[in-house]
């Protein structure tokens, strides 16, 4: 199967969404080979502004330009969008609800080789907690392209989170993506695995193992991590009785406290967590930096053994 | 220009006015800066009250976002919204929040108060205009303390970069900020130097109070076609009220109901 990086998924398609909408203009901070909006460049270099090595300058430089009409697509590695420029974000973006739309590429430990300082595992939390925000992680190229039209259906700010590494097409080319919609790619009734970004092929992997145990897993894909599903999440919890949630992201704060906070409130449920454990990453090939933290389908098998017999 | 000199008038007791009531803001940077504002709405910028958003207005962002109510008074004073709201300064429900929010008030064309971040969207504002072919013109305030921040330097080099003539600065140079003279706190003199250096025109204002001046200065600018341009205005803080006048204690309190009716007094017609 041929893999393509959400990265990748994410510059091919900017150029015909570039094309079919005139509006579309692209930022950049001296990444763009890597953040792949580089594609987008090559087909309109008039529309291509590369801020330098300046994520906070070009934060705010979208959010001046959309209020004249433009639709901003800003890239640059997770860890500089959504850290280094949070308060730009934050106040000139979310507060004045401007139509920016922030595409950040490398997050998550699968940035691999270089290591914690651009492992980016913080940043759905820092991005979901902002008002006005919409946070989407796409599991694959299909789904990157379907949120990316979903995203300039929104007249506000969203953060797409994107990923550096080639992973396998999991969902179909015809695959219907909703903001605020989980999608139950395999149900299940004695445990759901809630899941977002690579860590959805994961969780299908782990469902397969679990099912030959004779434990039938319910997989979400809750790529709409803001707005989340409410309705998906508490049904899970009624009829499954138990949450394993997955996300290459820190545990604090990311999809697994989303998850957390509406079971909290509504239907509580026992819930194990696959995810970062509030360390930093470090160097490494890609997989074997997943593997040696724990992200993988057998972290998840064994996620859900436990959290089955809290119940 | 006498009648720019009578309605800055009306505008700085407007300021004190609404601060006092307020009982809370920032009359100091406020009062400095009343000739660029009134300059920019009565003689300059082609905006509309009747219609805050009209696409081809000249747009305006209050990068030192602290001085809203130079703001807020001048666009009440032209009409974008009624002088009572003037009165609600800082209320709860009201729509002069103590930084200007543009989705709650009429003829603010940014959300500004973080410093820094007002010039970087100026930045964006007339790349957008330009590569539209837009005539309108993007103007934005700068403090002095303020360009301490080094997301001003990055908008500063972008802005150079992209040959934005669009776009003109003014650096509101009253010397203070919060914590005492920028000289003290740190120092970004040389000013006119380092826009320069960073690739603009810059043109320097002995007095930033002086309509003529500031006049003389805007018509330097748009002779320049190829770069932005930056007027970097010698001020004086709490300008026209004597008790504030170069006080740092003035950066952002409100006067009492006895030194309001002091102010009063001095900004008589």
């Amino acid at each position: 199967m041929t893999k393509i990086a959400t990265r990748e998924a994410y510059g091919n398609y900017l150029v015909e969404l570039g094309e079919k909408n005139k509006d579309i203009v692209v930022f950049d901070a001296d990444l763009s080979g890597a953040t792949k909006t580089g594609i987008f460049k090559k087909a309109f270099p008039d529309r291509h502004f590369n801020a330098g090595i300046a994520e906070c300058d070009m934060m705010g430089m979208a959010a001046g330009i959309s209020t004249t009409g433009k639709i901003p697509f800003a890239s640059t590695f997770a860890i500089f969008g959504a850290g280094r420029a949070y308060e730009i974000v934050r106040n000139s973006i979310c507060y004045p609800k401007m139509n920016v739309k922030i595409a950040c590429t490398h997050s998550g430990l699968s940035v691999g080789e270089d290591g914690a300082s651009h492992q980016s595992i913080e940043d759905i939390a820092l991005m979901r907690v902002l008002p006005n925000m919409t946070v989407l992680v796409p599991a694959d190229a299909n789904e990157t392209k379907r949120m990316m039209d979903a995203a300039l259906e929104i007249d506000g700010p969203v953060y797409l989170r994107l990923g550096r590494l080639a992973t396998d097409i999991i969902l179909p080319e015809d695959y219907q993506f909703e903001v605020g919609k989980a999608a139950t790619l395999k149900d299940g009734k004695d445990v759901t695995i809630i899941a977002i970004g690579l860590m959805v092929e994961r969780a299908l992997a782990a469902a397969d193992d679990l099912a030959k145990e004779g434990i039938s897993a319910r997989v979400l894909n809750m790529g709409s991590v803001k707005p989340i599903d409410r309705a998906a999440i508490e049904a899970a919890a009624k009829e499954t009785g138990a949450i394993v949630t997955a996300e290459e992201h820190s545990i604090i704060g990311g999809l697994s406290g989303a998850v957390c906070e509406v079971l909290a409130e509504t239907t509580p449920a026992p819930v194990e967590k696959v995810g970062v454990m509030d360390t930093f990453g470090e160097s490494g090939k890609a997989l074997e930096v997943l593997e040696h933290y724990n992200l993988t389908s057998d972290a998840i098998v064994k996620a859900a053994r436990k959290v089955m017999a809290r119940k | 220009m006498e009648n720019l000199e009578k309605t800055a008038k009306g505008i700085r007791r407007d300021i004190v006015q609404m601060i006092g009531k307020a009982a809370s803001g920032h009359p100091g940077g406020s009062l400095s800066s009343v000739e660029i504002l009134t300059l920019l709405y009565y003689e300059k910028m082609n905006v509309d009250p009747t219609d805050p958003r009209k696409e081809d207005r000249d747009r305006f962002v209050l990068s030192k976002g602290h001085a809203a109510p130079v703001l807020y008074a001048t666009l009440a004073s032209k009409g974008f919204f009624p002088k009572e709201e003037l009165g609600h300064l800082r209320q709860v429900g009201a729509m002069l929040q103590g930084h200007p929010n543009m989705n709650d008030t009429p003829g603010v064309d940014m959300s500004t108060g973080s410093l820094g971040q007002g010039i970087s969207a100026a930045v964006g504002m007339a790349l957008g205009a330009k590569i539209s072919g837009a005539k309108w013109h993007t103007y934005a305030l700068l403090g002095d303390g303020e360009i301490e921040e080094g997301i001003v330097w990055e908008a500063a080099m972008a802005a150079a970069h992209y040959g934005l003539s669009n776009l003109t600065a003014f650096v509101d140079n009253n010397n203070l900020q919060i914590d005492g003279a920028i000289t003290d706190v740190m120092s970004p003199y040389p000013i006119d130097e380092k826009f320069a250096a960073f690739g603009w025109n810059v043109i320097d204002v002995e007095d930033g109070n002086d309509f003529a001046q500031l006049r003389e200065a805007l018509s330097l600018a748009e002779k320049c076609t190829d770069k932005p341009s930056v007027l970097v205005c010698k001020t004086v803080k709490g300008k026209g009220v004597s008790y504030m006048e170069n006080q740092v204690g003035w950066h952002g309190k409100g006067p009492n109901a006895e030194q309001v009716a002091v102010a009063l007094k001095e900004l008589e017609d």
